[in-house]
């Protein structure tokens, strides 16, 4: 029964990952056979990489800024549309709509919006007076400009809480009121642990997929640079501007597609592996989940 | 507290799944040879009785296209993989149409808009790919270092190819460490456009030859809004913007990129002195002000290009440029001419940066006479040449080729021409990180600009040091 699960795992995970650890330690370009070199590529990892200080600084900002500001965005959001009682249907769509745009459409929409000269956001702040920032031109605004684009795509793990929310027992609510706990009290002590599976659910996913983060970035850089045409390689304007938005997989995808060096992009891979292991092994231990039982 | 095994279980599968993508990207594996090309089986047959029919199209007067005169004719299919597309894709289809009826025996295969990274991945894994034109001009190296395009001196030999029929930069450019492995065919050549209208309300009636002069008249072509912000640029100086790469400047000042195996942007002077003049131009406009105003610009290479749209007065910008104008802008009043160089190096006027476009036979390549017959037609056939230059409007790489009569082109476009066949042509290094020199150059010029370099000697010298560092990478013992 369990045969071809386990074939796939083993075609499909385990090969991969073994085989990405061996090439972490050889010289490997693509084109030869890949030749090995010890602890090399670690070496240059941790001693000499001109970029990955930044690009892992950058990936870890967002996995601090964006994750959290997700979540909480998305369950604020659901919270109000649980009190929505005429047309609660159509705002649920509204602001789920958004997540279903591609993501590459999206991301072009949004740099056009937020353009400095010609967007209407900056057009909308000069009329009241405001001189608009550079947003994903400027290398301190970039991620945070991620983050707005990231949170008006946060209908994917809203319509999960909104779930969850809708879920949790109205008797319960009602015998904390009897009780004499107030809101705060009523959504710390009922509604959080109501929530406590999906929010870790919420967390993980959106860590792991923020470690990989590359997409979102690659696109704006390439977008906001005005250098989006297909003559352009992609390493031309990866991490534009001046690197902010450098993300550790994009560094990983340059050294390993435009510098030809596939073994070394192999071990930024593992060690990828090792941090996401470790952090998401810390967030499970945080949420209990090791405990004996194994509940969350 | 100790931790549940299942939950460990989970935890070390989430994150091979978060790993996946890297690692199923790099395990490939190495070059298996599988795969076989299948299409170019007779191609032996050809090989050992070589071609009897011109290679090229009849509008060819070039004598080094007709690759034999044995009686039978070549027979087989090639498959050729180019980065071309759309418009270009048809242009190249236009000539290997006029191959393929030159050569009736011959069925060539095409593959379009595949860049050196998808080719190389096409190669590694054995696919069927004989003969390839790579584009970027800065993947070679690899291509070559690698093995995965063969070696073309035995063919060139057997074949009698004078390579002295080819422009002297991309001829060298296109061998690597000594060994010619691809052949020029076409290159694009940068230089200075030019706004006629902008710079004759100006007072100009010249575009600039040196970098002085090319500062002095972009400080006098920007105007200035109510609130101080930029309304028209003379000439945008900061790095990053459009063609402003480290590659095309490097031209203008004659820098040398690499000392033997070793970077040498630290060491040559030239490097400084240029990157010392653009922060100051930058400087005099103020970097906020052209971080802002660049930011609203239009993307290169939509009609909003801030050229095309009069927002900047001067841009450096390839031959292609022309092409984009016509399409794009056909009313736009401009010239070209080559780009500034600095005064102390006035005899380096008249020649610019020339990136190379190279055709070459794959590894995979089951039959390289066939193949090279291909090679040597697309590389070396005027006929071929002038059609895609009239078509691409890219720079021709034979000496025939660009004086022949048979060129549509307008004068701006004979800027280009002109340039190309200057004894001062320079081009990027070819090396085993591809455009890696090139890229950690320009990150740091950006840095520079921006006033975040610090010290610009000591800023080179990490540039040298980290250039060496990739490259030891890829090569060393």
């Amino acid at each position: 029964m369990l045969t071809p699960a386990l074939a796939g795992l083993a075609i499909f995970f385990v090969y991969p990952l073994v085989a990405n650890v061996y090439y972490s330690f050889t010289r490997y370009n693509l084109l030869q056979a890949p030749e090995w070199i010890g602890f090399r590529n670690y070496t240059y990892l941790f001693t000499k990489d001109p970029k990955v200080v930044a690009a892992a600084r950058n990936t870890l900002w967002l996995v601090v800024i964006l994750v959290p500001v997700r979540i909480v965005t998305a369950m604020a959001m659901a919270g109000l549309l649980t009190r929505a009682k005429r047309a609660a249907g159509f705002w649920r769509t509204v602001f789920y709509l958004p997540a279903l745009i591609p993501p590459v459409a999206s991301i072009v929409a949004f740099v056009f919006l937020f353009n400095p000269g010609t967007g209407p956001v900056n057009a909308v702040l000069k009329l009241v007076g405001i001189k608009g920032p550079l947003w994903f031109n400027d290398p301190a605004l970039a991620k945070p400009s991620l983050v707005l684009l990231g949170v008006w795509v946060m209908g994917d793990i809203m319509i999960i809480f909104l779930a969850s929310l809708l879920d949790v027992p109205q008797e319960q609510h009602e015998a904390a009121a009897l009780d004499g706990a107030n809101a705060a009290q009523r959504i710390r002590y009922v509604t959080l642990p109501h929530l406590r599976p999906v929010l870790l659910f919420a967390i993980v996913i959106g860590v792991i997929d923020t470690l990989q983060y590359f997409t979102e970035a690659a696109v704006a850089s390439s977008v906001a640079s005005g250098r989006s045409g297909v003559s352009v390689q992609l390493n031309q304007v990866l991490g534009y501007p001046r690197d902010s938005l450098l993300t550790y997989t994009e560094w990983l995808y340059v050294r390993g597609f435009s510098n030809f060096q596939l073994g070394y992009a192999a071990s930024l891979a593992v060690v990828l592996f090792v941090v996401t292991g470790v952090f998401l092994a810390l967030l499970l231990r945080r949420f209990g989940a090791f405990s004996p039982d194994g509940r969350v | 507290m100790k931790f549940h095994r299942s939950a460990w279980t989970g935890a070390a599968l989430a994150a091979v799944a978060a790993v996946t993508l890297a690692a199923c990207s790099s395990a490939a594996g190495p070059t298996t040879g599988g795969g076989a090309s299948n299409s170019s089986a007779d191609s032996g047959a050809a090989s050992s009785t070589g071609a009897g029919a011109s290679d090229g199209a009849a509008a060819s007067t070039d004598k080094s296209t007709d690759t034999g005169t044995d009686a039978s004719p070549a027979k087989g299919t090639l498959t050729l993989w180019h980065y071309y597309t759309d418009r270009e894709a048809d242009a190249v289809q236009k000539v290997v149409d006029q191959f393929q009826a030159a050569n009736p025996g011959i069925t060539v295969k095409i593959t379009g808009g595949q860049g050196s990274q998808d080719i190389s991945k096409a190669i590694s894994t054995g696919s069927d790919i004989d003969v390839v034109i790579l584009g970027g001009g800065s993947d070679l190296g690899v291509m070559c270092g690698s093995g995965a395009f063969q070696d073309l001196g035995p063919q060139i030999k057997k074949d009698g190819l004078d390579l002295s029929q080819f422009v002297d930069t991309p001829l060298k450019s296109s061998a690597y460490n000594g060994v010619q492995c691809s052949l020029p065919l076409l290159s694009d050549v940068y230089g200075l456009f030019y706004n006629k209208d902008l710079l004759s309300a100006a007072g100009f009636t010249e575009p600039p030859k040196t970098l002085d002069e090319l500062e002095t008249m972009a400080l006098k072509l920007t105007t200035y809004n109510a609130d101080g912000s930029i309304k028209t640029l003379g000439f945008n100086p900061m790095m990053g913007f459009y063609e402003n790469q480290s590659g095309p400047w490097s031209a203008a000042v004659g820098a040398a990129w690499m000392a033997g195996d070793k970077s040498a942007i630290s060491t040559d002077s030239a490097w400084a002195k240029l990157i010392e003049w653009q922060k100051a131009f930058v400087d005099k406009v103020g970097y906020s002000k052209l971080k802002a105003f660049t930011a609203g610009l239009g993307d290169e290479w939509s009609g909003d290009n801030a050229f095309q749209t009069g927002q900047v007065a001067m841009m450096m910008d390839g031959e292609w440029r022309v092409a984009f104008i016509e399409d794009q802008k056909p009313d736009l009043h401009y010239g070209t001419a080559p780009f500034p160089v600095a005064a102390d190096k006035a005899d380096l006027y008249g020649g610019g940066l020339a990136m190379s476009t190279y055709v070459g036979i794959a590894k995979t390549a089951k039959g390289t006479d066939l193949a090279f017959k291909l090679v040597k037609y697309l590389a070396a056939d005027t006929g071929a040449l002038v059609t895609l230059t009239n078509e691409i409007k890219n720079i021709p790489t034979t000496q025939a080729s660009l004086a022949s009569p048979d060129l549509k082109i307008s004068d701006q476009f004979r800027t280009f021409l002109d340039i190309a066949k200057s004894p001062h042509v320079f081009t990027v290094p070819q090396v085993a990180t591809g455009t890696g020199p090139q890229d950690t150059l320009l990150n740091y010029w950006e840095e520079f600009q921006s006033g975040a370099g610090g010290d610009l000697t000591a800023g080179l010298k990490k540039v040298d040091d980290d250039i060496d560092n990739a490259l030891a990478l890829s090569a060393g013992p």
